[in-house]
């Protein structure tokens, strides 16, 4: 039991970037796999709506290790939401906190704000902008980038790979727009 | 059964993501605002890993456990990286996760963000489309 309880304090950065560091590595060791998650949207176009785009035409199923890593991704957020939570308000800096206050969250009790990611959200502008014009920004951007997070900014950069270096100060240029200039008008619109 | 190993592994990532809380829209703000080193430091230490991991690989010529050698493919540039990412860049902010995380958000129980998982995929689905038409 006292394990568990230390297990379900939240990880410090260190412990949890080794942890994700070490993804590189087990990958490449279970089987030449190169760490990279938003592929996983193409195999399942590729594999759900191929409609005779040449960019769908391969053989998904190749790489259908993808799709059972990022089922394992799902499960695994699962066990550690259900069991490895502590149910501590999470820790906001709060320079954020105020600033997220003018947007009308309040709400520390989950990873993910309820003022926004609320089913009753859906079918409001807030809903079509977090959900669904975001969604679309996220899978467009990573595909045209060529990676995401884990493919550009983790497994590039290990492998000392300019071009993701490149990726990845274009992801962080984005979001430093995003929250900065972009978010803080579209809550002055939504809200 | 040979891709079971992967769906392990899979649940580890989705544990540790969880744990450190990277898959939190309020960690991403924090970045992106500068108000906190958390995320900083889990990408830091997450790339010094790995590097030093490839590093071992390669001098030691670890072998994969089916004993092949192992080999990573190198990136090649194109102006998608900046334009693309420029555009996955300003998604991140607002959804406050990148496919990972959309993966292990719903696996929590924020069932809602499985729109923003059918979004990413249809965006996907977009580029794919409009490939041919776009500058790289």
């Amino acid at each position: 039991m006292q394990i568990l309880k230390f297990i379900q304090q939240p990880w410090h950065w260190s412990v949890s970037g080794l942890l994700i560091g070490l993804t590189v590595p087990v990958l490449l060791i279970l089987g030449n796999k190169a760490f990279g998650i938003s592929s996983s949207l193409r195999h399942i176009c590729a594999a759900c709506f191929p409609a005779d785009i040449s960019f769908f035409k391969y053989d998904w199923r190749k790489e259908s290790w993808n799709l059972f890593f990022v089922a394992g991704i799902a499960l695994g957020g699962f066990i550690a939401g259900n069991y490895l939570q502590n149910g501590n308000d999470i820790q906001v800096a709060a320079a954020t906190q105020a600033r997220l206050a003018g947007y009308g969250v309040h709400d520390y009790s989950a990873l993910l704000p309820p003022e926004i990611f609320s089913w009753s959200n859906l079918f409001t502008w807030k809903g079509l902008v977090f959900f669904v014009l975001g969604g679309l920004l996220v899978g467009f951007g990573t595909r045209y980038a060529g990676g995401c997070t884990s493919g550009h900014s983790i497994m590039g950069l290990s492998n000392l790979q300019w071009p993701s270096l490149v990726a990845t100060c274009c992801f962080m240029a984005g979001g430093f727009f995003s929250a900065n200039l972009l978010i803080p008008y579209l809550f002055k619109w939504l809200n | 059964m040979k891709n079971i190993k992967y769906l392990v592994a899979g649940i580890f990532f989705g544990i540790v993501l969880v744990k450190a809380e990277v898959i939190s829209w309020f960690r991403i703000q924090e970045m992106f605002q500068l108000t906190s080193f958390h995320m900083y430091g889990v990408i830091g230490t997450a790339v010094i890993t790995g590097i030093i991991s490839l590093q071992l690989i390669k001098r030691f010529k670890i072998k994969t456990i089916q004993g092949e050698p192992i080999y990573v493919a190198p990136k090649t540039f194109n102006k998608g990286q900046v334009f693309g990412g420029l555009i996955f860049g300003t998604g991140w902010a607002i959804t406050g996760a990148c496919p990972g995380p959309l993966f292990a958000q719903v696996g929590m129980g924020f069932t809602v963000v499985g729109i923003t998982l059918l979004s990413a995929i249809a965006g996907t689905w977009i580029y794919g489309a409009l490939k041919s038409k776009l500058p790289h």
